[in-house]
């Protein structure tokens, strides 16, 4: 009873924290003084198409950076947390075989997702969407096969090539942006070429190839390693 | 228009939020908490955020609800589940 009451009284002491914002609130009716340097300035400076791409990759670039490191953080307290013992290489109890819809259906649409996420993180800076996006939509396709081909392998060498490669060049991008262009994760290291073509925006189809590739590879690593625990 | 279709769905939202936690079943409760992300990536997608919505849709509804279902594999038959 007393619990009850006392959540009750957290619940109403919140409430009252939360009015005010919710009461006060305005709809803005011009952007803010930085938003509007953005959209002003944004296609001139960077021929990002797309305008939320040239915010979070080059703008913003370095908090972009600290998302892939945290999930490159994450991956590897999964990756820690359930890994494999020794000795024991396939579960002891044999997976139930599929169905033949599921088989056919993934042999059907694995590829056309895959490459539908290589399409949106190479389109990141003209079309919605980018690295995260796109590594994420690949490795739904891997779960797709992972679901339906139980018993197949995932060759960890080959993932953890890729996920460390594209950290690197990352990186790499990065730190040349400060000796050929403005700064840290400028995108002005390549030409910026055309505007709303596939080939422009300077290093930002790169960088969102290289986020696409490392983020896909996390999330199927830990997919992997959840499906593959024996706990 | 817009307007009534976000309110619908928010509704709906806020009904399979009550129905992950009150459901009987674990994996009902998985289901209704993929639900919540499918309908909130329509959200966004009505509120011209087409990228927040595109990684809603598939680590919200997608790949954290396989995750979950992951985990409700492992930790199924160890303990009972009658504390709805």
């Amino acid at each position: 009873m007393v619990k009850r009451f006392l959540i009750l009284l957290v619940l109403v002491f919140f409430v009252i924290m939360l009015l005010p914002l919710v009461s006060d609130i305005q709809p803005q009716t011009e952007l803010n003084p930085l938003a509007k340097k953005y959209v002003k300035d944004g296609p001139d400076e960077l021929g990002s198409a797309n305008l939320v791409t040239s915010v979070i990759v080059t703008y913003r670039g370095l908090d972009t950076l600290g998302e892939v490191a945290v999930l490159f953080i994450a991956t590897a307290g999964v990756g820690f947390m359930l890994r494999r013992r020794k000795g024991s290489k396939t579960n002891p109890q044999k997976k139930r075989e599929s169905s033949e819809i599921l088989q056919t259906g993934t042999a059907l649409l694995t590829p056309l997702i895959f490459l539908f996420g290589i399409y949106i993180f190479l389109h990141g800076h003209l079309t919605p969407g980018g690295g995260f996006q796109g590594g994420v939509v690949i490795a739904s396709a891997i779960l797709l096969s992972m679901l339906s081909f139980p018993q197949s392998e995932i060759n960890h060498k080959i993932l953890n090539a890729i996920e460390s490669l594209s950290g690197v060049l990352y990186l790499v991008i990065g730190i040349l942006g400060i000796y050929l262009a403005a700064g840290f994760l400028d995108n002005r290291i390549l030409p910026l070429g055309d505007f709303g073509r596939l080939f422009s925006a300077g290093a930002i189809p790169v960088i969102y190839s290289l986020i696409g590739l490392k983020v896909g590879s996390e999330l199927v690593g830990i997919l992997d390693s959840m499906q593959r625990s024996d706990s | 228009m817009i307007n009534g279709i976000i309110i619908v769905l928010g509704i709906i939202m806020i009904a399979s939020a009550f129905m992950a936690i009150y459901m009987r079943s674990l994996l009902s409760s998985i289901i209704a908490a993929g639900v919540i992300s499918l309908l909130a990536s329509i959200i966004y997608l009505l509120l011209a955020a087409p990228d927040v919505a595109m990684t809603e849709a598939a680590i919200g509804s997608g790949l954290t609800t396989v995750v979950f279902l992951y985990a409700f594999n492992k930790v199924k038959g160890r303990g009972e589940d009658n504390h709805g």
